[in-house]
């Protein structure tokens, strides 16, 4: 089921749902298992559909007697017990999910730490000699997990490269981490996600993805 | 007495007069009602107008339409103008117009409540619509999160105009509730038990006591952020150990329950509607009522689910996951309820069905997707995207507007006395329909492809142009379709032939009168004794009409209604209510003028308006009772009643009951606001802390206790008859508040750090403050006894106002003890 979930996931991204800030053209694993979850949730919500107007409509045939069923189908089976087990489910199903992408101690765990600014973003990375500094520009190695350490300086920011991961805030006085990583390398688009004032629209970022040649240059120091 | 000139004289007695001066003094449930809902409808239009011109900046990539200062002023009013002058206005406005009629009464609880309620919504709303039209409207998002709505980073009047403005509007909503549980809880039919009551009675109960609740957090953290913005004190500035995240805990804790709040009424008119356009009565009323009541409980355990990427636990956000989640099955409960009505009856497509219809696709589509957004993980992605966008307007579009315009049709005969012209109603609702479908179905896919809510341009290069440019075509044939129906509801107004009596052959109260409603609603009360009262008894408006119902005589130009005990809706006593007074439009109007004040900076001239309000407080009160002996009075069918003075239990003690509620949630939120601030704030603790204050904490505790046990022997005194004990104990309870007043201002003064400082001390003066404020109200209330009793309002039996007093010096004293617990625990901790 899930792989021929990812299959038409593939497909679908090719046909209209690729873009640089889409949420379904996925190229990290927090992405994919979210994209995964919606396309789920997306063929549950219209069989749903398709069921609540079948029996809308239905109400509406011309009938001789009044149509069966009282309470005990209406209000304990489709009303209570139909929705309770399906979230139930779901529920269970989504709990499991966020428990993965969530930022636990693992080895090889790359970690940088990220400030927010009115309308920048100033990333630090672990160099071979020393924090290297980056504006705007967010340096990772492709294929491993990577920890931002987020905060903001003057208003709440919110993290989010969609094709990656979602969304963390950076919020003032507060430190918050979100794991992401990108399994191929690339480049890809951020945006602050929280609105933060006038520059709100502007307040982007972009990640590049080295190979393991390209992020032993950029530690060392290289511009890549 | 015939039934004619029964009704000229109840006409004289509860009308209001012609002109200017009916519309400055009248305090009838059906004058107030229609102006809410005519005033909720402007702003809905103004509302709509921003919003399309929010489409027109977002048709196209790179649009210089709009900057983004004008931009941000856009969609902050859009969506304040929609949540606080439109939704929550248009229920309340229903509310006061429908209740008293459904219930067989003749007017609310507190008419002069209603009208003062009105005058501050329209007053504050203006000030909103007058800062828009200079260009000084809210910037920061209808949310108002710090720090952006802080004083470093919105310098200017923008955010103030948002939290005076909304604040002053909030008190027409507390008003509101509290009248509207009082109304239903009190003012009903003899005979009509509350499983007799109608559906709609029971929504409306269960969201104003969600109400008593809900605004509480708001309006304490819009102080807070106000007195922060004014003042300097750092409640939310992370540098001096305050949190923005406590804005976002008390603005979700009542954010939430609101949508709810807009939903339920809605919710109420469908479950009235829909079984009357289905010939036959609803399916499970119990299992409805038992689903309203899971709704209000869980409502208020989901506000973290709009908090999901702040960086809480996600073992945390598992419990709010689920309990958003759950909040789906008595929503469900209710869809399938009303699906099975049609199932067991024979539904016919009449206009309000056709909007109905409209609900059900839209309000089902916009659940599915809220139980897309309970899940943890998907929000993280589409959180602040236009998904989210999509969805609040499926649910609160589909879930408020269109069971509400099915409202307006089937209950327009009833305003106007008018039927409707055919044909135009439809056009309008296909417009609506398919042009709303157009903007926001789009949106869900625009969100999903990355477009973030509240950006004022995007380039063209992101896959999001064709997607907004159909959105802003939908949003402007919807627009269309909204400006047909005004057209249609004024055609029906001025043009249209009159209608019958009973024109859908509905079996509720309401439409046992005759159209359009005359002032005093029944010239005799009903007794109910079926849950359909019309059904049961067909010819029952013409009985009511002859006068064969309770309190059909008239006697002293009183305003009577009947008071029935809660549960069983036995006679319980007779309310006599105020008639028209300016007195709601000048308090108003005072009110006004301290926020203003507070708006333009004049801080020194804030406490004018305040002595006003109290001395105008004052008065209201002041003005009502008599000095004569009364007794029972006969009531009609043979029966006699105590009237409200002499008996327990009046709505003026029921009222103060649940405005202690509101005003304890207040305080629950500042003590909560500070048990957060030490346990998660940055920069704590304090540097510097309390350091003694012990002797003045209980100088403070021992008078608070006084000043309520005095009190209370005061008004035990006063109902005994035994005038001048309490009088004497009344001075002596003035007193004791007056030491509760000082010691607490000593204890601050000579102890606490500088409010500025720490967000530790500006939050132990908040309380300080709290407690200062509520030793004066307990205090106004014991001079207040002192002085009934030398003009000889109070004698022996006369139960209300000393009752009322005892609430509040009770309460007083337990404020205060809190306060010292809370102020002094470092103290004593350390």
């Amino acid at each position: 089921m899930l792989k021929w979930l990812r299959l038409t996931t593939t497909a679908l991204a090719v046909g209209g749902c690729s873009g640089p800030l889409s949420t379904l053209d996925t190229a990290g694993s927090a992405a994919a298992s979210i994209a995964t979850l919606w396309w789920a949730m997306l063929a549950g919500a219209a069989i749903l559909t398709v069921l609540v107007m079948t029996l809308l409509a239905l109400a509406f045939r011309r009938r001789p007697t009044p149509a069966p069923g009282g309470t005990r189908l209406w209000i304990g089976g489709l009303g209570v017990a139909m929705p309770s087990t399906v979230l139930l489910v779901l529920l269970g199903f989504a709990l499991a999910l966020g428990e993965q992408t969530i930022a636990r101690k693992a080895a090889g765990v790359v970690v940088v730490e990220a400030s927010a600014h009115q309308w920048y973003w100033d990333f630090r990375h672990p160099g071979m000699a020393g924090e290297i500094v980056t504006r705007d520009v967010l340096h990772i190695p492709a294929g491993r997990p990577v920890d931002l350490r987020l905060e903001a300086h003057d208003v709440i920011h919110s993290f989010w490269v969609p094709r990656l991961a979602g969304k963390m805030d950076a919020i003032p006085g507060h430190v918050n981490v979100i794991r992401i990583d990108a399994k191929e390398p690339g480049r890809f688009e951020g945006q602050c996600a929280e609105f933060c004032g006038l520059g709100h629209a502007g307040h982007r970022f972009r990640v590049v993805a080295h190979d393991a040649a390209g992020w032993t240059a950029f530690q060392r120091g290289e511009q890549p | 007495m015939s039934a004619l000139s029964r009704h000229r004289a109840l006409t004289a007695i509860w009308g209001s007069p012609r002109g200017w001066r009916g519309t400055v003094s009248s305090v009838n449930h059906s004058d107030i009602g229609r102006r809410f809902i005519l005033a909720a409808f402007a702003f809905f239009a103004i509302g709509g107008v921003l919003a399309m011109l929010i489409r027109a900046q977002l048709a196209t990539p790179g649009s210089a339409f709009v900057g983004p200062e004008i931009y941000n002023q856009l969609f902050t009013m859009h969506g304040s103008i929609m949540m606080f002058l439109f939704a929550i206005p248009m229920f309340e406005g229903l509310a006061l117009y429908l209740l008293p009629k459904m219930l067989g009464s003749r007017d609310m609880a507190f008419p002069r409540l209603s009208a003062y309620g009105w005058w501050c919504y329209v007053f504050g709303g203006s000030i909103l619509i007058a800062a828009l039209a200079l260009g000084v409207a809210p910037d920061s998002g209808w949310f108002m999160y710090t720090p952006l709505s802080s004083k470093a980073y919105t310098p200017g009047i923008n955010a103030d105009v948002w939290l005076l403005g909304i604040t002053f509007v909030e008190i027409s909503a507390v008003s509101a509730a509290i009248e509207i549980t009082v109304s239903i809880l009190r003012l009903r039919a003899p005979g009509m038990r509350l499983d007799r009551m109608p559906l709609l009675a029971w929504y409306l109960l269960v969201t104003a006591l969600m109400m008593v609740v809900a605004f509480p957090p708001l309006i304490l953290g819009s102080i807070l952020l106000e007195v922060e913005r004014a003042f300097g004190w750092p409640f939310f500035d992370p540098l001096r150990g305050g949190s923005p995240l406590l804005w976002q805990h008390l603005f979700w804790l009542f954010g939430h329950p609101e949508v709810y709040i807009i939903f339920l009424p809605a919710a109420g008119v469908v479950s009235t509607v829909l079984p009357v356009m289905a010939r036959t009565r609803i399916l499970g009323y119990g299992w409805i009522v038992a689903a309203l009541l899971a709704l209000a409980f869980l409502s208020f355990g989901l506000w973290v689910h709009h908090m999901f990427t702040t960086g809480i636990p996600h073992m945390a956000l598992g419990f709010f996951s689920a309990a958003s989640a759950l909040v789906a099955v008595p929503t469900a409960l209710q869809i399938f309820a009303w699906i099975g009505t049609l199932w067991k009856g024979r539904p016919e497509l009449k206009l309000p069905m056709l909007y109905l219809l409209g609900f059900f696709v839209i309000f089902v589509l916009g659940g599915l997707t809220g139980v897309m957004l309970a899940m943890v993980p998907f929000d993280w992605q589409a959180h602040d995207t236009h998904f989210v966008v999509a969805h609040l307007h499926y649910v609160l579009v589909g879930g408020f507007v269109f069971p509400m315009l099915a409202g307006a049709y089937y209950w327009l005969p009833h305003f106007t006395g008018r039927a409707r012209i055919p044909l135009l109603g439809e056009a309008a609702f296909w417009l609506i329909l398919i042009g709303f479908n157009l903007t926001f179905f789009l949106m869900h896919l625009t969100g999903l492809l990355g477009m973030p809510r509240r950006i004022y341009t995007y380039p063209s290069d992101m896959g999001w142009t064709w997607l907004n440019l159909l959105s802003s075509v939908g949003s402007f044939i919807m627009a269309f379709g909204f400006a047909m129906f005004a057209v249609d509801v004024a055609l029906q107004i001025f043009l249209s032939r009159r209608a019958r009596r009973n024109p859908w052959g509905a079996h509720t109260l309401e439409w046992a009168m005759p159209l359009p409603a005359p002032a005093y609603n029944f010239a005799s009360q009903p007794r109910v004794a079926d849950g359909e009262p019309l059904a049961a008894d067909p010819d029952l408006p013409l009985r009511l009409a002859r006068g064969e119902g309770y309190l059909a005589e008239i006697r002293h130009g009183w305003r009577e209604t009947m008071a029935v005990d809660v549960t069983t809706g036995a006679v319980d006593h007779v309310i006599i209510l105020p008639g028209n007074t300016r007195l709601p439009i000048i308090t108003a109007l005072a009110t006004g003028c301290f926020f203003l004040a507070l708006l333009f900076g004049f801080y020194w001239l804030a406490p004018l308006p305040l002595v006003a309000v109290t001395v105008l407080g004052w008065r209201w009160a002041w003005t009502l009772g008599w000095r004569e002996e009364i007794g029972p009075v006969p009531i009609g069918a043979g029966e006699t009643a105590l009237t409200h003075r002499e008996a327990a239990g009046a709505p003026g003690w029921w009222g103060s009951v649940f405005l202690l509620v509101a005003d304890g949630t207040l305080l629950g939120s500042l003590l909560f606001g500070y048990a957060f601030l030490w346990v998660v704030a940055p920069n704590w603790p304090p540097p510097e802390l309390i350091a003694a204050g012990l002797p003045q904490g209980a100088v403070a505790a021992l008078a608070a206790l006084a000043g309520t046990v005095l009190t209370r022997l005061a008004a035990s005194a006063g109902v005994a008859g035994n005038n001048a004990a309490s009088s004497r104990w009344a001075s002596l309870a003035v007193g004791a508040q007056a030491v509760v007043i000082a010691a607490l201002l000593w204890l601050g003064l000579a102890e606490l750090p500088a409010p500025t400082g720490h967000a530790y001390a500006a939050s132990s003066w908040a309380m300080i403050a709290y407690g200062v404020l509520h030793a004066f109200i307990a205090l106004l209330c014991a001079a207040f006894i002192r002085a009934r009793i030398a003009s000889g309002h109070i004698r022996k039996g006369r139960v209300l106002e000393t009752s009322v007093a005892q609430l509040f010096g009770d309460y007083a004293g337990l404020a205060t003890w809190l306060i010292l617990a809370c102020v002094l625990a470092p103290l004593v901790l350390a």
